[in-house]
């Protein structure tokens, strides 16, 4: 299966994946065209009831992981706005054993339409290892082959999230997102002297990590293409320049952008190898672009008016940016190269901040009508332009990896305005506002982990 | 204009508060708005011992607390927008003046942005009206290397209120002094 050998070879250096040997279950397999499908991109009104029974331990060090992997698994899940989670109370039969057959008419009867059964050991050496398996109940039968993932007990939340991933992608036919993580700006103190400090964590909130203090003031994080590094703005010289972080080391240096400038809005190139970013010279804000190893720089744009906030195309050959060269900030589309631009926003009030879909088919936006602010997504042609939330200020949108949740900051108004983080679906659905321990921005969603 | 924050804060604390005014003249504002000046250090620099005057007051036109008070160390700007208006070119000639009368003094120009807008295009909104004050006070004769922009788009409102009375006075430009030969 394409799938499971994607997986595999993603996971080799971190995660063991193993196809279980299990006879008639593996014989079985391949019912991925099954009907348990959701298609996300209808909107999903009624979720689909999964149960997720607490996973066996198979050992006594296993016990402390079993029921938290399942925990982990079904808030995946449920946090999606796809699944709705059958509670344990409700159960006929319960899992003692992974291997003994399931007893479909007992799910069927409660209406749980997806399983998902595991078990969980732990060696000697303390290697965690979680097998498990997706059940279609309505079709009598697996869905696809069972798996086996391992790796240290302490990446126990990791490998969760990489069943979850799984069963996901499964049941949905969409890519991947909840082994993934999220670099913010964590805020804290009065509006008028906020203080923020960068801080990277699991998408979902947990394994919070700072990694900067809050002696200056840090803007807008962007990951890498691996997720090894993160560009983001500081005012550490006393000017807003552009540094470049080392996420496993927490090291950091500026990048060699003259100093006389002022320099923000840092973005990589889908290689990693360069960044574009804006440089303010005077009144004007131009593009511009870096070769990171060499430090080498072309201008992209010239023109008198304010461009800023660019975001290249998957594929390294264009850059979608804001500008107000028409006089109020719009869209534009360009070569990576430069050059001539294409405005591609032509709806009421200003529009801002774009980036492109990993998946390539939509751009996300701000925008700014009436006094509102909205999240949006269109074509990259500028067609089809949807708002998928409204509030007193929404703004800066990424993409989860899969290209169908986008996260973004939310403002509430007046003296104790305070920022949260926010996701919602590509349908507009699922608005939900993600765990952090103070204020938070500017979030920046990682590629899938490796 | 600072003026006018300080009387609008007072009222907030009533009546009783007024009496207090003419006492708190001096320390209320010295400029507790302004962010990232440091004119500690300059404030001693640019005082003179001039009879009936207190040295470094705001009557001591050679203090950094005249320019900060008596001429305004700011200028604001509508939404959207980096022209100065006639009442901001009359503060920046006299800053200007005063730059031209104290050599020893450089300036940091900050440009602002109130929170209505994107945190990117506030930066550089924040670029073009610290450019537009300092083009202004180059045009007044001062030597540009003793002016120096930066822009914090919308990260340092002094007023914080989600309204046009305080958007009004986050869309400035604030030239903050401090004692140098040049703005490196």
């Amino acid at each position: 299966m394409t799938r499971f050998s994607g997986l595999a070879k993603t996971c080799a250096a971190t995660f063991l994946v193993g196809l279980l040997s299990l006879g008639a279950f593996t014989s079985a397999a391949a019912q991925d065209t099954g009907p348990l499908r959701i298609d996300i991109t209808q909107g999903v009104i009624e979720p689909l009831p999964v149960a997720v029974p607490d996973f066996i331990a198979q050992s006594a060090q296993a016990a402390e992981f079993a029921k938290q992997i399942s925990d982990v698994i079904a808030a995946d899940l449920v946090g999606t706005g796809l699944f709705r989670e059958v509670p344990e109370s409700a159960y006929i039969s319960n899992v003692t054993s992974f291997d003994s057959p399931v007893q479909y008419a007992d799910w069927k009867a409660i209406n749980v339409q997806g399983l998902v059964t595991g078990a969980v050991s732990v060696d000697a050496a303390g290697n965690l290892s979680v097998k498990f398996r997706v059940f279609d109940v309505f079709s009598d039968g697996p869905l696809g082959e069972g798996l086996q993932l391992g790796g240290s007990t302490s990446s126990w939340r990791r490998i969760a999230h990489k069943v979850a991933d799984v069963v996901y992608s499964r049941i949905t036919g969409e890519g991947a997102y909840f082994d993934s993580r999220v670099v913010f700006v964590s805020e804290s103190g009065s509006k008028q002297a906020r203080k923020k400090r960068l801080a990277v964590m699991d998408y979902d909130g947990a394994n919070l990590q700072y990694l900067t203090d809050d002696a200056s003031i840090v803007l807008a994080p962007r990951f890498s293409p691996t997720g090894d590094r993160v560009l983001y703005t500081s005012y550490e010289s006393g000017f807003p320049q552009i540094m470049m972080l080392d996420v496993g080391t927490v090291t950091r240096r500026q990048l060699p952008v003259p100093t006389e400038s002022m320099s923000f809005a840092p973005r990589f190139s889908p290689d990693g190898n360069s960044v574009v970013y804006s440089v303010s010279t005077g009144a004007n804000t131009d593009l511009y672009r870096m070769d990171i190893a060499s430090g080498q720089v072309a201008r992209l744009t010239n023109t008198p008016a304010i461009e800023t906030a660019p975001s290249f195309s998957p594929d390294g050959s264009k850059i979608v940016f804001e500008s107000d060269r028409s006089g109020t900030q719009q869209l534009y589309m360009m070569s990576a190269s430069g050059g001539d631009a294409q405005r591609i926003s032509f709806g009421d009030g200003r529009y801002g901040t774009p980036v492109w879909s990993p998946r390539g088919d939509l751009i996300a936006f701000t925008k700014q009508a009436n006094g509102r602010f909205h999240i949006g997504v269109m074509r990259t042609d500028g067609s089809e332009e949807r708002l998928l939330t409204a509030s007193f200020l929404d703004e800066g949108p990424t993409w989860a990896p899969n290209g169908r949740v986008v996260m973004f900051t939310r403002e509430t108004q007046g003296a104790s305005g305070e920022s949260a983080l926010y996701s919602v679906d590509i349908s507009g659905r699922n608005l939900r506002r993600l765990p952090t321990n103070s204020g938070a921005s500017d979030p920046a969603w990682s590629p899938l982990l490796k | 204009m600072t003026q006018t924050h300080s009387t609008k804060r007072r009222s907030a604390n009533g009546v009783k508060a007024l009496i207090l005014v003419s006492a708190l003249a001096l320390t209320a504002c010295t400029n507790p708005d302004r962010f990232g000046g440091s004119d500690a250090g300059a404030m001693g620099a640019g005082a003179g011992a001039n009879g009936g005057i207190i040295a470094g007051s705001a009557n001591d036109p050679t203090s950094v607390a005249y320019f900060n008070q008596t001429i305004g160390d700011r200028v604001l700007f509508l939404v959207d927008q980096s022209t100065l208006n006639d009442n901001g070119r009359a503060v920046l000639a006299q800053q200007a003046q005063w730059l031209l009368a104290n050599p020893g003094y450089t300036a940091i120009i900050e440009g602002h942005a109130d929170e209505q807008g994107t945190r990117e295009y506030n930066l550089a909104l924040g670029s073009r009206r610290a450019a537009a004050v300092q083009d202004y006070l180059i045009s007044q004769g001062i030597n540009p290397s003793r002016l120096k922009p930066i822009t914090y788009g919308k990260e340092r409102p002094i007023e914080v209120c989600s309204s046009e009375a305080c958007y009004a006075q986050n869309r400035r430009a604030v030239t903050v002094l401090a004692a140098g030969a040049g703005v490196s």
